[in-house]
């Protein structure tokens, strides 16, 4: 037996400004185990689609192997998809955005595609702030494999084996700031409050955006002695300022208390709200961001959302100076400007 | 808001649309499953035992199920659930060997007044329990206004016969043509309990418009015409029939008319169209026979040339509202519209008459010379005299009159036990879980997209000639499971077991119709305004969690609850299960069967 999605939708559904509900954003049925986190982030990034008014057909999707890279599968089946090597989404990012700077690239991956087969990648792509969202759907095992620990687990952490992880961690969100990304975000998939405004920022952001997603396995990591659980996470997270995202075109008409609030504005005038909770973290300051996922973690802590955020540094097309037009939109007369302009490069090079 | 209580049988009751509209609170689900599986005599049954008369229902029901059906508002249109209920009736094998043993004579002795199907329903009950039931009728077969007013094209005979007879046959003792002129002198022969089901005989008249006395040999009383229609002492009508009245015994006139002779039938009503009291449906039928509708015209006289009949005048008026909603009919000013007509028939409402009831034998009466009549128990206030059906508190349909019969039939039981009748026995409920496997359920969970089928219609042509011809065909097998199909199995509960849940997410995240929340609790306003999608169908409960782990509460809006199971299908906990709900109207000697 198997099971189908119904098509009905609720009928009183809101719409976008493009005048599309949020079904318009949906994707296949998931495949995955019942009760995966990756579901839920799938769900925000429908959401956060939603909410954006973006086309479909103005998104790519780009995965590698794993629980997480399937999951493009299950969220915008309208956008255009690439469903690479394992650990390689990373290049196909970069090739695909060098090609098209117009549209929004969503590249998702996992621990063990990002962690360990494609750590070298993920290191290069923070270097060259390609704009995009790099979304980790991080749950500390290889859920596909039968639940072997990944390079994220924390040590002394049990799966469902029972045997606690021997070796340090690596912290992805560290590595990023570290590579100088120019986003950086740590959240939870159980938590949709906080994920959906930080991926609309990140979606929005221009530069390379890093969203570290912790995201339960349910079938393997789920357990008492798991630092990745469900119930875990709950007991364990500690929010950073509680993000809201308004877009460029609404007017900003929301009245925060004074003294409690950030504003954060993003290239293309979109605001970021920051509202203070439980940490005092400068968001603009690396070494601040560094110093309190490493004081967190000492504690038994997980610091959850906009870690750093730097609007200024350049991406990847104007460091190398690129045209503006996506290659696919080039003319002949574009690509073949004539003998004079041939003779006037030679002539430079005399 | 509090935790729901789902042990409360009225929680998940409500949530069955269908069931919970019903009077008699047929299972409805239940038995559209069993047609889609092809046990058609099951289905019956189970319809039989509820509702006493399927097969006339599955006909001339007035449905209030349908503008209930869940399914009404996911998409346009609800479950043809009279229809199928026909289809049982249709395809069912011989059930005599299904009805109940009679038990052996308790000693009591019941007088029912009236053979419609309040009375009908009473006997039904009582008579298996080992009651002598004694039924007085003045018309010379059963089934009261089922016979008298509906017109044989929509209700055939053999139909209303079988099931009158299925109860007829439990050894009633029957007094037909019997017109019972003085309750006292049925008292007085010492019954144990006597019921009232004498209907609302009296259809009104426009004794007062000027002409009526003149033009009086071809004005006739709607119900009265279709009676004697009925009972073959009218066979024919002129050819230009005016049919006064907007419900549906004006339908049932205007279309017979059409059948007796009349080729020219308008229906002209006082009211805008879209107050009509006719259900939509029968409107279309009669439209379908090509039956103009004439609304916002009030009587002004009938129009008589030497003594005879030649027409009607009408004022046009326009409809309009004071503030608090009361319509009032204003004349546009407009000179009289003249209908040229042979016959009028009045169809413009009906009401009770007690003329044969003694106002000192202990039976109080209140407004409008109505009995006094409690609503749960439909005793009198002479505590051996019952009242159903529109005897009770006036004109309404079958469905209710059985519904009240079956009441009054636990009351009758109740009192001639020497029990209280207010101490009813509860109705009976269950919760059965569903789930057999992976992705595997009893029900049949996956959501057909088929829009409501089309029942079928004779020949107009031929139709119009015989009174007699059934006009709806009912739905073949294929066009029944189709339709079936449709059925959302709203029986089927979302249960959810807070102690189970992680708060995965997992069930908000698949909901197609976006039911399912997670969030902090709030009163109710509050929280209808903050789900994840509009929850503003007063009507449909928020079913509530206890605090859940994160000291959020799980909401459920039961609106639009497809009842597709995959809520529970991705549960990796199984906090949420997928449960059968059953609920079975208290009846008659149910302390005894289960005892």
């Amino acid at each position: 037996m198997t099971y189908h999605r119904p098509s009905f939708r609720h009928p009183d559904l809101p719409t976008n400004e493009l005048g599309h509900t949020r079904q318009y954003y949906e994707g296949a049925l998931s495949t995955l185990c019942a009760g995966c986190g990756h579901d839920s982030v799938s769900a925000a990034i429908v959401q956060a689609c939603f909410e954006l008014a973006i086309e479909p057909h103005h998104v790519a999707k780009l995965s590698g192997i794993g629980c997480s890279s399937k999951t493009p599968a299950y969220f915008l089946n309208q956008a255009h998809g690439f469903n690479s090597v394992h650990g390689r989404m990373p290049s196909v990012a970069t090739g695909a955005n060098a090609a098209n700077r117009q549209m929004a690239y969503i590249g998702i991956s996992g621990d063990g595609d990002s962690a360990s087969i494609g750590f070298g990648q993920f290191s290069h792509v923070v270097r060259r702030n390609l704009n995009m969202l790099y979304l980790v759907e991080n749950n500390g095992c290889y859920g596909l494999t039968k639940g072997q620990d990944s390079a994220t687990a924390d040590v002394g952490s049990a799966g469902k084996r029972g045997i606690a992880t021997a070796f340090e961690p690596i912290d992805l969100c560290a590595q990023a700031l570290q590579l100088g990304a120019t986003f950086v975000a740590r959240s939870f998939s159980g938590d949709k409050q906080q994920l959906v405004p930080l991926l609309k920022a990140a979606i929005t952001h221009k530069g390379f955006a890093f969203i570290d997603v912790i995201s339960p396995c349910v079938t393997f990591n789920n357990t008492t002695t798991s630092t990745k659980s469900y119930d875990h996470m709950r007991e364990h997270v500690r929010q950073a300022d509680v993000v809201d995202f308004v877009p460029a075109e609404k007017e900003i008409t929301v009245d925060y208390a004074p003294g409690t609030t950030k504003e954060l504005t993003l290239h293309d005038g979109s605001v970021i709200h920051l509202t203070k909770a439980q940490s005092d973290l400068d968001t603009s300051d690396p070494h601040a961001a560094l110093n309190a996922i490493h004081d967190h973690k000492v504690r038994g802590e997980v610091l959850t959302g906009l870690l750093y955020l730097d609007t200024e540094l350049h991406d990847f097309h104007r460091v190398i100076n690129t045209m503006p037009t996506p290659l696919r939109d080039l003319q002949e007369k574009d690509l073949c400007p004539g003998g004079d302009v041939l003779q006037g490069i030679n002539s430079g090079l005399r | 808001m509090k935790p729901t209580d789902t042990k409360d049988p009225e929680y998940f009751h409500r949530v069955v649309d269908c069931q919970y509209a019903c009077p008699a609170h047929t299972p409805v689900p239940e038995y559209i499953r069993l047609i889609a599986r092809g046990r058609y005599s099951d289905a019956y049954m189970l319809n039989w035992e509820s509702n006493v008369f399927p097969g006339v229902l599955g006909r001339t029901c007035d449905r209030p199920c349908e503008p209930a059906c869940r399914r009404g508002r996911v998409e346009e249109q609800p479950v043809a659930i009279c229809r199928l209920k026909r289809v049982a009736a249709d395809f069912k094998d011989d059930i005599k060997d299904r009805l109940p043993d009679i038990t052996p004579a308790n000693g009591k002795k019941i007088a029912l007044i009236g053979a419609g199907p309040a009375s009908l329903t009473v006997a039904r009950d009582l008579a298996p329990l080992g009651y002598r039931i004694d039924i007085y009728d003045q018309q010379k077969l059963g089934g009261g206004f089922m016979r008298s007013q509906i017109p044989s094209f929509r209700l055939p005979e053999e139909v209303l016969n079988e099931e009158v007879n299925y109860i007829l046959d439990m050894g009633i003792a029957t007094h037909f043509d019997t017109y019972i002129s003085s309750l006292k002198s049925i008292l007085d022969k010492n019954y144990d309990a006597v019921f009232v089901g004498s209907g609302a005989p009296r259809g009104r008249d426009l004794a007062k418009l000027p002409g009526r006395q003149e033009a009086d040999a071809n004005i006739h009383i709607g119900i009265e015409w279709l009676a004697n229609v009925a009972f073959e002492h009218t066979a024919k009508i002129g050819k230009n029939v005016l049919v006064l009245g907007g419900g549906n015994t004006a339908m049932d006139c205007c279309r017979t008319a059409r059948r007796l002779g009349g080729s020219d039938v308008k229906v002209v009503v006082r009211s805008p169209a879209s107050e009509m009291k006719a259900s939509p449906w029968e409107i279309e039928d009669a439209q379908h026979e090509d039956i103009p509708f004439y609304d916002c015209h009030v009587p002004l006289e009938f129009v008589t040339e030497n003594g005879k009949l030649v027409g009607m005048h009408f004022d046009k008026v326009a409809a309009e509202y004071d503030d608090d909603g009361r319509r009032q009919l204003k004349s546009t000013g407009e000179p009289p519209v003249f209908f040229p007509c042979d016959d009028v028939l009045l169809a413009i409402g009906q009401e009770n008459a007690f003329p044969w009831v003694e106002r000192d034998i202990g039976i109080d009466f209140g407004k409008w010379d109505m009995p006094v009549v409690d609503e749960v128990t439909f005793q009198s206030s002479n505590p051996k005299v019952f009242f159903g059906g529109d005897a009770a508190f006036g004109p309404a349909n079958i469905i209710t009159a059985v519904a009240h019969g079956h009441q009054a039939a636990v009351s009758i039981d109740l009192f001639c036990n020497g029990q209280s009748v207010t101490q009813r026995p509860t109705p009976g409920t269950n919760l059965v879980s569903q789930k057999m496997g992976v992705h595997e359920w009893v029900y049949d969970n996956q959501i057909e997209n088929s829009e409501r089928q089309i029942v079928p219609l004779a020949d107009k042509a031929c139709a119009l000639r015989d009174r007699k011809l059934e006009v709806e065909l009912g739905f073949n097998l294929q066009t029944a499971l189709e339709e079936a199909e449709r059925c959302l199995n709203c029986d089927v509960q979302t249960v959810f077991t807070e102690s189970a849940c992680i708060e995965c997410d997992a069930c908000a995240d698949i909901c197609p119709t976006s039911c399912i929340n997670f969030t902090a609790n709030g009163d109710e306003n509050d929280l209808r305004s903050r789900l994840n999608a509009p929850a503003t169908n007063l009507e449909q409960d928020l079913m509530v969690s206890d605090l859940l782990k994160t000291e959020r509460v799980m909401v459920k809006d039961e609106n639009v609850c497809l009842h597709c199971g995959l809520c529970a299908e991705r549960c990796p906990t199984g906090a949420w299960d997928m449960q059968k709900f059953d609920y079975s109207v208290t009846q008659a000697g149910q302390n005894e069967i289960g005892s």
